[in-house]
């Protein structure tokens, strides 16, 4: 074995029940690398990573660390054999400034000793290129400095293996650069990185090798700089697929919704739109970007008409549409779908089938006081066909299907109402590469029949792709309305961060 | 060992851990009988005897299943929301007082007549007190839980005001009692139990179909899966809930109007004996479902009559017949977590 492998996986098998969540996988990490690990949802990514940081055990296989044969049987393991997590959801307390949050995490004798500790940890964070400054408070910084902060914590305990998972979801462009450039003065100080990210561009970029999983299996493991971004999708994929996403030619139509200066409240006063104005037409994908929560979700419930105070006006075809009640809206054809982070959270309800999620918004147009389910059954029917959703029958539970499935019932059912206005925010959240291509189709496809589509995305890539135009957000206002075939990365995320487009060049 | 959750069970092995689990209950219950000095085999017998011996014995097992029974399905409904209503015993009494008011002294209208009103003032008295925590909670956002346990015992209170002062009987010789109603006021009876039952059954079958088949019931169970999910399918949370709940209170009410009317014959204080509470044990084992609320509660009825019975006929203490019932319920809710989670061995130790 080669002295510098840090971390060797042989054979590591893991089941839950029926279902094996890795099978013999194989994996080994070099001093001084990052190395991609990549692979579709379900594939066993996480509970890889689960194994490695002491959450799991594995059914079979052996872990050996510096070439010794280790058990990794608890967190504290992990962290006592150098490995460190940082997780996508960040583990930080608010109240907190960043050096009592490293403190916290590195409990030495019962008093704190902030002085000394303080020096040494902003030496720590500055030998990396971290510019956070240790005595903010938390809850004042942006969302790319706490993840700094997170770093910060697991370096100084000491971890010279980390694991980043889908560490570039929350950031800007210009957010990523930077993570990316203390990923890579950690690699030149010795630390092994394991990255995982949905990206192909960023691992393209950043990573030195790049290991597959495919349905829990270890496909290949290669040097970045050997293969390109379409092997690499064929393996993660396991066959060939067309990665260019279409923008439609579609004659634009009509002005379909008027959108003048929405402005509206939390539930706790704070204001979250403001002064939002824009148009859609028929015809058009309107892309929405900003950093997460930005008001992408405000916006979308405004306009559902389920956020009953707010100012402005929206108008659908001229008619106006406040003071309707949601379900008047969605009769007059405004579809609204929210796939939140949990994925399951708004549109469809996870323990009922497949046929009775297809009900959801239509059986109230339904005569009399009980439902006939017989429509319902054929249309559940014919969405599994038309989008081959993997599924036993049309009568099994939403969520017991894969994570790419459930999705698929949503928009499905969305796509099949028919509506005038398409709205769908994050409708690919968490979907491995071939099932997204087949959303942006089936959306493409909304586009050429006339819909007016307003698509909320993360991916700045697909957002440029996809879209006619982009609207982007940022701390609720819009902070402008950009040509998606003119515009650049750098120039959205500019305006993500706040820059008024009218102030560009 | 360690404790994982099971991801699916088959109905064979679903059977058999409930049936171990009762197996193991009374095998537990009769050892304790034992240890208190008695003959665990035939308490146990009796104890089948006293729920189900003769005609009069079960005509007493269906009469505590009645309220039972109704009253589960009604906080079932409330509970498909996650409202978690254990206000049963509250809205029971205010059925209870609103019915009897005309029982008390509306006696000389038509029967047809007084049935209505008795009937619909136990609906609308149930239906008020469970709007109340519904109300409080879609406008407010409070606690329904505190809300409904606070309103219990003004329910009771009201009713031992009633019993104590307003509604004494002058006739009673100083005993704070309400007077017995009139004999036009008393429910009829069809094989020696009050037609209850049969309203009772009539309504398991009604909510079935009003969970299984109904826009409404839908609306409902999308509710309690997701109230996200339903306000953004346009459904008017609130108003579902505010309505479907007191639907729940009605039915409660109604019971308490039966139970007035059909066995205590007046009004009183420990009309609603636990009922309120003993429901929602049986709607949860019941897994909320109506035809298993049937079933869950004939047994429960069964194993308090029955325990009522060996109390008596061995002179065992009623103290030492509850515990023999908790045992039981014990193991019954024990074998339920079962259901969902298993024990496995601790994994062999990997690479060393």
């Amino acid at each position: 074995m080669d002295t510098d492998t840090v971390i060797r996986l042989n054979g590591i098998t893991k089941r839950f029940g029926s279902v094996t969540a890795n099978d013999c996988v194989d994996f080994s990490l070099k001093k001084g690398e990052i190395h991609a690990v990549l692979g579709e949802n379900g594939s066993g990514k996480s509970t890889l990573m689960n194994i490695l940081s002491g959450l799991y055990r594995p059914d079979a296989g052996e872990v050996y660390i510096n070439g010794k044969p280790t058990v990794i049987s608890s967190p504290a393991v992990a962290i006592s054999h150098g490995i460190g997590m940082i997780h996508q959801h960040f583990k930080l307390a608010e109240a907190f400034t960043a050096l009592d949050n490293v403190l916290v995490a590195n409990p030495q004798g019962i008093f704190k000793n902030s002085k000394k500790k303080f020096a040494e940890i902003s030496a720590l964070s500055k030998s990396y290129g971290f510019d956070v400054d240790l005595r903010c408070y938390v809850k004042d910084m942006p969302v790319g400095q706490k993840q700094a902060v997170e770093i910060i914590k697991v370096l100084y305990k000491g971890a010279d293996i980390l694991i980043l998972d889908e560490p570039t979801a929350v950031l800007t462009p210009q957010e990523t650069e930077k993570l990316f450039g203390i990923m890579r003065s950690m690699r030149d100080a010795g630390k092994s990185i394991i990255f995982i990210s949905h990206k192909l561009g960023e691992v393209m970029a950043v990573t030195n090798r790049v290991t597959v999983l495919r349905k829990g299996k270890s496909v290949a493991t290669f040097k970045t700089g050997d293969i390109d971004e379409l092997k690499l999708v064929r393996h993660i994929v396991g066959k060939e697929v067309d990665l260019a996403i279409n923008r439609t030619k579609a004659a634009r139509g009509e002005k379909l919704l008027e959108a003048v200066s929405l402005s509206a409240n939390d539930i706790d006063g704070s204001p979250v739109l403001h002064d939002v104005s824009f148009d859609v037409y028929e015809g058009e994908i309107l892309g929405v970007a900003g950093v997460a929560g930005s008001g992408q979700k405000q916006l979308c419930e405004t306009l559902a008409g389920l956020n009953p105070k707010y100012e402005g006006s929206v108008k659908l075809l001229g008619e106006n549409l406040s003071g309707l009640r949601p379900i008047d809206i969605i009769r007059r054809g405004v579809s609204m779908s929210f796939v939140p982070e949990d994925r399951l959270g708004m549109g469809l309800v996870a323990g009922m089938t497949i046929t009775e999620n297809m009900m959801l918004k239509e059986h109230s147009t339904q005569k009399g006081l009980f439902i006939n389910k017989k429509p319902y059954a054929q249309m559940a029917r014919d969405v599994v066909k038309q989008l081959s959703i993997d599924t036993p029958d049309i009568d099994f539970q939403v969520s017991r299907l894969s994570g790419g499935n459930i999705q698929k019932v949503l928009v499905g059912r969305e796509l099949r109402s028919g509506p005038k206005l398409l709205i769908m925010a994050y409708p690919v959240r968490g979907l491995d590469i071939g099932a997204s291509m087949q959303i942006y189709s089936l959306i493409n496809s909304r586009k050429e029949a006339g819909t007016g589509i307003i698509y909320v995305g993360e991916d700045l890539d697909v957002l440029m792709q996809l879209c006619d135009r982009i609207l982007v957000l940022c701390h609720g206002c819009v902070t402008g309305i950009a040509d998606a075939r003119k515009t650049t990365k750098t120039q959205l995320g500019f305006m993500m961060t706040g820059q008024r487009r009218e102030n560009m060049q | 060992m360690r404790i994982v959750a099971r991801d699916s069970i088959s109905g064979r092995k679903a059977f058999l851990i409930r049936f171990l689990g009762v197996v193991c209950a009374l095998l537990t219950g009769m050892i304790f009988l034992a240890i208190a000095g008695f003959d665990p085999f035939s308490a146990m017998i009796s104890l089948l005897e006293g729920a189900f011996g003769n005609g009069r014995r079960i005509a007493k097992t269906v009469e505590f299943a009645i309220p039972l029974v109704i009253t589960s399905l009604g906080i079932s409904l409330a509970f498909r929301m996650k409202f978690w209503n254990i206000g049963a015993e509250g809205q029971i009494c205010m059925g209870a007082f609103a019915a009897s008011y005309f029982a008390l002294f509306c006696a000389d209208w038509p029967v047809w007549l007084l049935f209505s009103a008795m009937t619909a003032a136990s609906f609308a008295a149930g239906a008020l007190w469970a709007a109340i925590p519904a109300f409080l909670k879609v406008k407010w956002g409070t606690n329904e839980t505190l809300v409904t346990l606070m309103l219990n015992y003004i329910a009771i209170k009201i009713i031992q005001y009633l019993q104590y002062n307003a509604w004494k009987d002058p006739g009673a010789r100083g005993f704070p009692k309400i007077a017995m109603f009139d004999a036009k006021a008393l429910l009829p009876q069809i094989f020696g139990v009050n037609i209850g039952w049969i309203v009772a059954i009539g309504l398991i079958a009604v909510i079935y179909f009003f969970i299984t088949r109904s826009k409404g019931g839908y609306r409902i169970n999308v509710i309690g899966e997701s109230a996200d999910t339903a306000r953004y399918a346009g459904i008017n949370v609130h108003k579902t809930m505010v309505i479907t709940v007191c639907i729940g209170g009605a039915l409660a009410g109604l019971a308490g109007m039966i139970q007035a009317t059909g066995v205590e014959r007046t009004l009183n204080e420990t009309l609603s004996a636990g009922y309120g509470y003993t429901a929602i044990i049986t709607a949860w084992l019941a897994r909320l479902n109506p035809v298993a609320i049937g079933i869950v509660c004939i047994l429960f009825a069964a194993l308090t009559q029955g325990g009522n019975f060996i109390q008596t006929a061995y002179n065992i203490p009623s103290a030492a017949a509850s515990v023999f019932q908790g045992l039981v319920l014990l193991f019954v809710l024990a074998s339920e977590f079962f259901l969902r989670y298993k024990i496995v061995r601790s994994l062999p130790r990997g690479a060393q």
